[in-house]
């Protein structure tokens, strides 16, 4: 017997991107920054950094509170 | 973890009856105990730690105990009241649900409370960081504890979000990255106890307001849209703080698994007051409009007692 597919009765997308801030990303087991090293994925959701000045890239760190839009 | 001390009239009433020692008798009134500050927050911290891990010298049966549960009652009445004028005196607008993960960002820009990740980061001596992390312990050696209570009591789309920010939490079903255990761990590193509970002796009134106020909202359904809007004010204002805190940490040679438990806050804060502000209070708001007004008396709680936590903190060291 085949189960059927869950109801998609909410959205729930793997890619938010955060108004002034960084985009969340649900599900990944890896990300490869800029430089091209690869970093494994340890949450369900991760935030990548969008404006290039967190401590820490490729992740979020809230860095991007503290710049001037 | 044992009993704590008594601090006045009323604790040493519950303590004995906890411990069932003596005639403990009737409780208390509640005109001896109103002067003591000090007395009333250890005793609503006890009652309350009764619903989390316990005591290994008292009766377990005690959480349900109903001469207990009218004092708690009184005492939780009694701070609900005091933080619920404090956000009266700011004079909130009503705000409407679509608009709650915007208004959780003014209560947190407006925010000016001091910053112990500040001092700790520049100016803190290694005494003053160790007299912190004893007091942070109390919370974080039970971190997210609270909030746990709460997901029973959500809408679909906030209980799915708060079990993704919880499971982060509790360290993504490896145990070895619990929070609360990464905690544990920097404080044996830098020569604390690291028991559940080690330092509730030394906890100042602040900090146990600080704690029993967020036991509060996490153990009523009632003030469960509360409980998540300071839920979300804590992880708005954790991320950038930790930095600093690993800063501090790194500057007095305290670096290692401390600093790593903060290193931690860093990134997954990041990630979680997303998760807080848009996905659990964004949603819950929206399902139950009621909620709305009640998030942001929640997040202004959080700010508000750790503003006092900070500053009576400070002034005990001369820093501000
Ligand atoms: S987007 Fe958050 S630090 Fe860059
Ligand atoms: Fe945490
Ligand atoms: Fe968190």
């Amino acid at each position: 017997m085949t189960r059927p597919p869950a109801p998609r009765d909410f959205d729930h997308p793997d890619v938010v991107l955060v108004p002034h801030g960084p985009m969340l990303l649900r599900g990944a087991e890896s990300v490869q920054d800029v430089d091209g090293t690869v970093h494994p994925v340890e949450r369900p959701v991760v935030a990548l950094c969008r404006c290039d000045k967190s401590s820490r890239l490729p992740w979020c760190d809230g860095t991007h509170k503290v710049i001037p839009r | 973890m044992r009993l704590p001390k008594p601090r006045g009239p009323l604790s040493e009433w519950l303590v004995a009856r906890l411990a069932g020692t003596g005639v403990a008798g009737a409780a208390p009134t509640s005109d001896s105990w109103a002067d003591s500050w000090d007395d009333e927050c250890i005793s609503l911290w006890t009652l309350h730690e009764l619903s989390f891990r316990g005591f290994e010298d008292a009766d377990d049966r005690a959480e349900w105990d109903p001469g207990l549960l009218g004092v708690r009652h009184d005492l939780e009445t009694a701070l609900e009241a005091r933080l619920r004028e404090r956000w009266a005196r700011t004079d909130p607008a009503p705000v409407a649900p679509e608009d709650v993960p915007a208004a959780l960002e003014t209560v947190v820009a407006e925010d000016d409370g001091p910053s112990l990740a500040d001092h700790v980061r520049r100016h803190a001596d290694r005494d003053q960081v160790l007299e912190l992390l004893r007091q942070r312990s109390v919370y974080h050696l039970k971190e997210s504890d609270p909030s746990a209570f709460v997901v029973p009591r959500l809408p679909v789309r906030a209980k799915a979000a708060l079990m993704a920010l919880q499971f982060d939490e509790y360290g993504d079903g490896d145990p070895n990255r619990l929070h609360s255990h990464l905690f544990a761990r920097g404080l044996e590193a830098v020569g604390l106890r690291a028991e559940y509970g080690a330092y509730v002796d030394d906890a100042m009134p602040e900090n146990l307001e600080m704690n029993n106020a967020g036991s509060l909202l996490g153990l009523h359904r009632r003030l469960r849209g509360a409980a998540m809007g300071h839920l979300a004010a804590f992880e708005m204002t954790s991320s950038l703080p930790s930095r600093k805190m690993v800063q501090g940490l790194e500057r007095l040679e305290l670096d290692g698994p401390m600093s790593a438990y903060y290193d931690e806050h860093v990134e997954a804060d990041a990630i979680h007051e997303h998760l807080a502000s848009r996905d659990i209070c964004g949603t819950l708001a929206e399902d139950e409009p009621d909620q709305a007004d009640e998030i942001l008396f929640g997040a202004f709680t959080c700010l508000d007692v750790e503003a006092r936590f900070a500053s009576a903190l400070l002034a005990s060291w001369g820093a501000r």
